[in-house]
């Protein structure tokens, strides 16, 4: 099997389109099967690319253990509506043949939820409608609806739950989500100039600013063989551990409201101030908007720079430890916290959960390890794992990530300036090459990111694919309530805090 | 039984207010921002016609005004590149104070000191009525999540707004006015009408971050619906990418008159 139904390539390569073997349906199926069997596979991406009179279907499963993504394809005429689902074998295929589904109106047969899953723009079935999504349903004089959204009590971007409850116990929990959509992947093609693309890599979600930027500027570079010195590799890799130590002390700041723990609320407000601000300080922006770009960098890591990340992180480090400690030990919060929301490490294994999701119930699955990118493929890593899967794992694993990250920073800063190398600048626009396929991935604090891009044979790009962590882990959100109350909603939804706008696209 | 107090508790809260001191900023209006933040622009007189010409190409939102040459802050997205393509004749300063009531008041040329508000054009009910209580209503619509952080810390420990009476609050029936953030898809143009319109007039329109203003890196997107904002007159753009919360803070109380 091996060589022949799949091509292996490392994270951040590309590979020659004719290069990736394109089976028949039936093969494909089997030998997705047969490699999802492995439990070192996970997939990563599979979606559709429209080709005039066919279509193209691009897989790739991800091995954790051999750090290589496998990569096959499948094509078909157009006037092929129907195949057989994979998800009825392999689950985690679910929302990728939903979103085909979407896109180009093919129905898998046996798949059991195929809706739309973001109302894009250019949806093949123009007359299905956001009003009318068909809900699902149960009859019984028990039961009652409560549908909450899109806009929310709070400052936060819109997406509907409707939830189907017995009492105040929730039996179901469907999530409604596409009101963010904004047509990116068709922007990457429209916007012509690289720096275009590379702004709008930071907006896909702003709170991922800096993880967006750097999967986009390792497929660009990768496709237009631009390769950045260690040393900037290294600079990338303090971004994205900054980004992560800010979001994660965030959201423990947001738990504490939401069991209206105020000190630990405030505390970690100003904490969060503290790292946004010293990413403000290396580039002019708290979130690291125009950080990262392909081919060089504006914001070279000075002495300066490097200086405030340490004196910083020596004071927040400290300070956050104390009060997390106070928080993870204190009944009133852990009372909200324990046994709520639990995911088992079976269901976010099927539902091909990532990151955050996956280890916070003992899935150990983190890109930095399991296919290393930029500086991690040289920096030794072992990922933080929790074991419970409920509010309080997805807490932990944040607290435990924070002081993981800052250890990362301390060492990742020293081996920085044994070799001070000037960088160049980020190159405006650059040449692809033509005929092409390569893919990106990096773990971003909510998990997996993955952007794929396809090259004509001139060399323009003709298809670009993002695909945000939250694309698997929404659902795993949809498991944790079930048979919960319904007042422990918003901290379950706090605790995974997916994006919005990073699925809806 | 034992009777021995457990102190530990309030020990360690002792501890950590301690170390938590105090964290709001005490001046809003006079703050200083780190060197490096992208705010308002300054165009050097020195800028040749070849150079602005290579920067009207480069620009990734198109944000060069052609007429007179100017940064329309509505469209520009604070990526700097302009400044580092000329070699810093456009220099993007720490003044944070870019917030403007006219949109066309957002559009900084070359060697013009500009202004941002125009207190004619503030409608008077305006500060006769919300000027020391204004509650507002945020929709995102097709935002990033980077603005809308913004605008939670606004309201945070550090910048804590409603020492002004300004606050963000849960329901349109209890708001004085919307903050849109995002480009407003399609997808979510309704929802935000239906929020506009549970709010009681008289009320105020709040754009936040480019996005917003313009459409930012999303302009010309099929899958945006921006009639919303033609339709009804706009009494504060406050650009951005995201908007910082001292830009939005500041932005309002300029327009409360404070």
């Amino acid at each position: 099997m091996k060589g022949s139904s799949y091509i292996e390539i490392q994270n951040g390569q590309n590979i020659r389109i004719a290069d990736i073997p394109v089976l028949d349906y039936p093969e494909f199926f089997n030998t997705v099967e047969q490699l999802m069997q492995d439990t070192n596979n996970h997939v990563m991406i599979y979606y559709a690319v429209d080709c005039n009179d066919y279509l193209k279907y691009y897989c790739c499963i991800g091995n954790d253990a051999d750090h290589l993504i496998k990569v096959l394809a499948h094509s078909h005429d157009k006037s092929c509506k129907i195949l057989d689902s994979i998800t009825v074998e392999v689950p985690a295929f679910h929302i990728f043949e939903r979103e085909i589904h979407e896109n180009f109106g093919i129905q898998f047969h046996g798949h059991p939820w195929l809706k739309p899953i973001r109302w894009s723009f250019d949806r093949f079935n123009q007359s299905s409608v956001m009003d009318n999504y068909p809900f699902f349903t149960i009859e019984g004089e028990e039961l009652h609806e409560v549908g909450v959204g899109p806009v929310h009590a709070g400052i936060i971007e819109p997406g509907h739950f409707r939830f189907i409850c017995n009492g105040e116990k929730v039996l179901h929990l469907e999530i409604h989500l596409g009101y963010q959509h904004r047509g990116v992947e068709r922007l990457f093609l429209e916007r012509k100039s690289g720096l275009q693309r590379a702004v709008l890599s930071e907006s896909i979600a702003g709170d991922t600013s800096v993880a967006g930027a750097l999967v986009h500027a390792q497929l660009m570079e990768s496709l237009a063989g631009i390769s950045v010195s260690d040393s900037l590799q290294l600079e990338r890799c303090i971004a994205l551990e900054l980004e992560r130590i800010a979001i994660h002390i965030g959201d423990t700041a947001a738990l504490c409201t939401d069991v209206a723990y105020q000190l630990g609320q405030v505390v970690n407000e100003a904490l969060r101030t503290t790292i946004i601000n010293t990413t403000q300080f290396w580039c002019g922006n708290r979130f690291g908007k125009g950080l990262i770009r392909p081919g060089g960098t504006h914001y070279p890591l000075s002495r300066a720079v490097s200086e405030q990340i340490k004196s910083v992180l020596a004071d927040t480090g400290r300070r956050y430890c104390e009060i997390a400690d106070r928080i993870y030990s204190l009944p009133s919060v852990l009372a909200r916290f324990d046994g709520i929301g639990e995911v088992t490490e079976k269901q976010v294994s099927d539902i091909g959960a990532v990151g955050m999701a996956a280890r916070s119930a003992g899935l150990k699955r983190d890109i930095r390890q399991s296919h290393p990118f930029q500086y991690f493929r040289q920096y030794h890593f072992d990922p933080v794992v929790q074991s419970t899967g409920d509010v309080l794992a997805r807490g932990m694993l944040r607290n435990l990530e924070v002081r993981e990250s800052v250890r990362i920073i301390g060492e990742l800063l020293k081996i920085c300036h044994e070799s001070e190398v000037k960088h160049p600048v980020p190159v405006p626009d650059y040449k692809l090459e033509p005929g092409m396929f390569a893919i990106s991935v990096a773990e971003a604090w909510r998990g997996e990111l993955c952007h794929c891009a396809i090259t004509d044979e001139k060399g323009n790009l003709k298809h670009y694919k993002v695909k945000d962590p939250s694309m698997h882990n929404w659902f795993a959100l949809a498991l944790a309530v079930r048979n919960q109350e319904i007042s422990d909603f918003p901290v379950c939804n706090k605790s995974f805090n997916l994006s919005y706008c990073g699925f809806d696209l | 039984m034992d009777l021995t107090f457990d102190n530990t508790m309030i020990v360690s809260e002792i501890k950590i207010l301690k170390s938590h001191g105090i964290q709001y900023v005490p001046d809003l209006k006079n703050a200083t921002l780190t060197e490096l933040f992208r705010g308002k622009p300054e165009i050097d007189n020195s800028l040749t016609d070849s150079e602005k010409e290579t920067l009207v190409k480069l620009c990734p939102t198109d944000a060069f005004s052609k007429d007179e040459f100017g940064i329309d802050l509505g469209k520009c997205v604070f990526c700097k590149e302009c400044s580092f393509a000329c070699g810093g004749k456009i220099r993007f300063t720490n003044d944070y104070k870019i917030a403007a009531n006219q949109r066309s008041n957002l559009i900084v040329t070359q060697g013009r000191e500009s202004e941002f508000f125009s207190e004619t054009a503030i409608r008077p009910e305006i500060r006769k009525l919300f000027r020391n209580s204004l509650k507002l209503r945020q929709v995102s619509a097709a935002g990033d999540n980077s603005c809308e952080m913004e605008l939670n810390a606004s309201g945070n420990v550090n910048f804590d707004m409603g020492r002004y009476g300004i606050e963000f609050v849960a329901s349109p029936r209890h708001a004085d006015g919307i903050v849109i953030t995002g480009p407003i898809s399609q997808n979510m143009a309704e929802a935000l009408q239906i929020t506009y319109d549970a709010i009681p007039s008289p009320k105020i329109i709040i754009l936040v971050g480019s996005d917003a203003i313009g459409g930012g890196v999303f302009e010309g997107s099929k899958a945006l619906k921006r009639d919303f904002i033609d339709k009804y007159p706009i009494d504060l753009f406050v650009p951005g990418n995201p908007a910082h919360p001292l830009t939005f803070i500041n932005g309002v109380l300029k327009l409360l008159g404070k």
